[in-house]
Formats: C-alpha cells, sequence, structure tokens
C-alpha cells in the first residue's frame, strides 16, 4: 500500500469537491493555504475542480513577481496542478471582463464559465469550499 | 444529519467564530450532530488557551472547549496553519487537538454537510 493509499479514509466514496478562489493572491493568506487544501483533497482521490472568481483570477495571472512583498511566490504550483490530475479549472467570465482579463493573460489552460454556466457547475457539486 | 464545520477566521476580530459556534450549539440542540469541527487560516488562534479576554465578554476558545466537552465534538487544528502562527501542543485549550489537512478532506467526504465560516 502506497502513502498515498494511507492517506484515504477508505471509504472509497468519491465526492465531487469545488474550490472557490474568490481573492488576490497576496494581501492575505488565503490563496496560498486554500492551494494545500486542494493537493490534500485530490491526494485523497476525490473529483476536484477550482473556480476563480473576483479578484481570484489574479491568482493565475502571469507575470506575478511577489520579491517587493518579500513574500513566497506560490504561482509556479498552478502550473503543477495537472501532476495531481487536478485539470478542472474554471474562471468566471465577468470577473475576467470586469479586470480587462482575457485567457492569454492566464499561467494556465482554464475554461471560461458564464454566470449561469458557473450557477450549473456549482449545483453538481457535494462539497463546495470557498477561500 | 451530519454537519461538518470549517472555521477560517480568529477569535473577536470576526464574527465567524462566534457565528460557527452559534451553528454548532444550535444544531447540537436540536438533535443533528456535529462530529467535528476544523480550525484553519488564523482560525487555528481559537484554540490558543492563553487567551484571557475581559470577564464581561464571552470566551470564544473556552466556550468551544465546553462544547466539546458537553457534545463529544472532535476540535481539530491544522497543523501546518498552526505551526505558521505558532500554535502548539503546549498553549492548545481543552479539548483542541492538532492534525492534518486530511481530517478536513475527511469532513467533506464522510459528512452530509460542510458548513464554512469566514471572510
Amino acid at each position: 500500500m502506497s502513502d498515498m493509499d494511507e492517506m484515504e479514509d477508505g471509504s472509497g466514496i468519491v465526492k465531487k469537491f469545488m474550490f472557490l478562489n474568490r481573492k488576490a493572491p497576496h494581501g492575505t493568506v488565503y490563496a496560498l493555504e486554500g492551494l494545500e487544501v486542494v493537493l490534500i483533497t485530490a491526494a485523497f482521490d476525490q473529483d476536484v475542480s477550482m473556480v476563480f472568481t473576483d479578484d481570484g483570477v489574479y491568482q493565475l495571472m502571469k507575470g506575478i513577481d511577489s520579491k517587493g512583498i518579500e513574500v513566497k511566490d506560490f504561482s509556479k504550483t498552478y502550473r503543477a496542478l495537472d501532476g495531481y490530475d487536478i485539470e478542472k479549472l474554471y474562471v468566471d467570465q465577468a470577473s475576467m471582463d470586469a479586470r480587462g482579463l482575457t485567457e492569454d493573460d492566464l499561467i494556465v489552460d482554464v475554461t471560461v464559465l458564464a454566470v449561469d454556466e458557473m450557477a450549473n457547475l456549482m449545483a453538481e457539486q457535494d462539497v463546495v469550499i470557498s477561500f | 444529519m451530519q454537519f461538518g464545520i470549517l472555521v477560517n477566521e480568529g477569535p473577536y476580530s470576526h464574527q465567524a467564530s462566534d457565528s460557527a459556534y452559534l451553528f454548532a450549539r444550535t444544531a447540537l440542540e436540536k438533535g443533528y450532530k456535529v462530529p467535528r469541527v476544523f480550525f484553519y487560516h488564523d482560525g487555528v488562534y481559537n484554540a490558543s488557551r492563553l487567551a484571557t479576554p475581559p470577564q464581561d465578554d464571552r470566551n470564544v476558545g473556552a466556550r468551544w472547549s465546553k462544547l466539546a466537552a458537553d457534545h463529544g465534538v472532535d476540535l481539530v487544528v491544522c497543523v501546518a496553519a498552526a505551526q505558521r502562527r505558532g500554535i502548539t501542543d503546549g498553549v492548545l485549550g481543552d479539548n483542541f487537538r492538532i492534525s492534518g489537512l486530511g481530517q478536513l478532506v475527511e469532513m467533506g467526504i464522510q459528512y452530509d454537510r460542510l458548513v464554512t465560516f469566514g471572510d
């Protein structure tokens, strides 16, 4: 049995977990500590989706450089998500538009959803955790 | 019905821990189950037994401890978040314990509802 197997709760249950990222990457710790939960949830072999909305879309922006504020730059982690089988990344169209961002400004491939599509996706989830 | 509760803010600065406590207490009084509360981000500060608020105010940490004593609620503090903030076994209030994020994920998997309290 691998370490990964031992981390499971043994129930064999797979639920749909959505992580709703609403905050800018820096300024508060929510984005960084939220990512840690996402990675652990994937290690439990759950069905993980990540949504980026409001200032959360800035988490995926290219060219983040946190040296000036002397805070760890964790934006590389988003590019490593597919290595954890986390491939369902969604961004909110209105949040992108309001900030003048397009998919070309982001460091990972995402699916852009309109608000009604996002609502449908949320309704399908078993667990929604918001950071 | 089993509720898991996630507390993401510290005591006093935010109402999140108060709201979570009132939700948990009320759910238990109404016969629902609240097997575990998980403390994350600054929520780990709720676990400090070093807090001594004025006597005419509520003691947020102590009433979590009492809820756990009365109802057997498992109060779990995230180890990584706690280490960042200086919350160690030596300062934990009664009935709190430090463990990993897996305990949070388990709540999502095993319980009927996971309710988040925070900003």
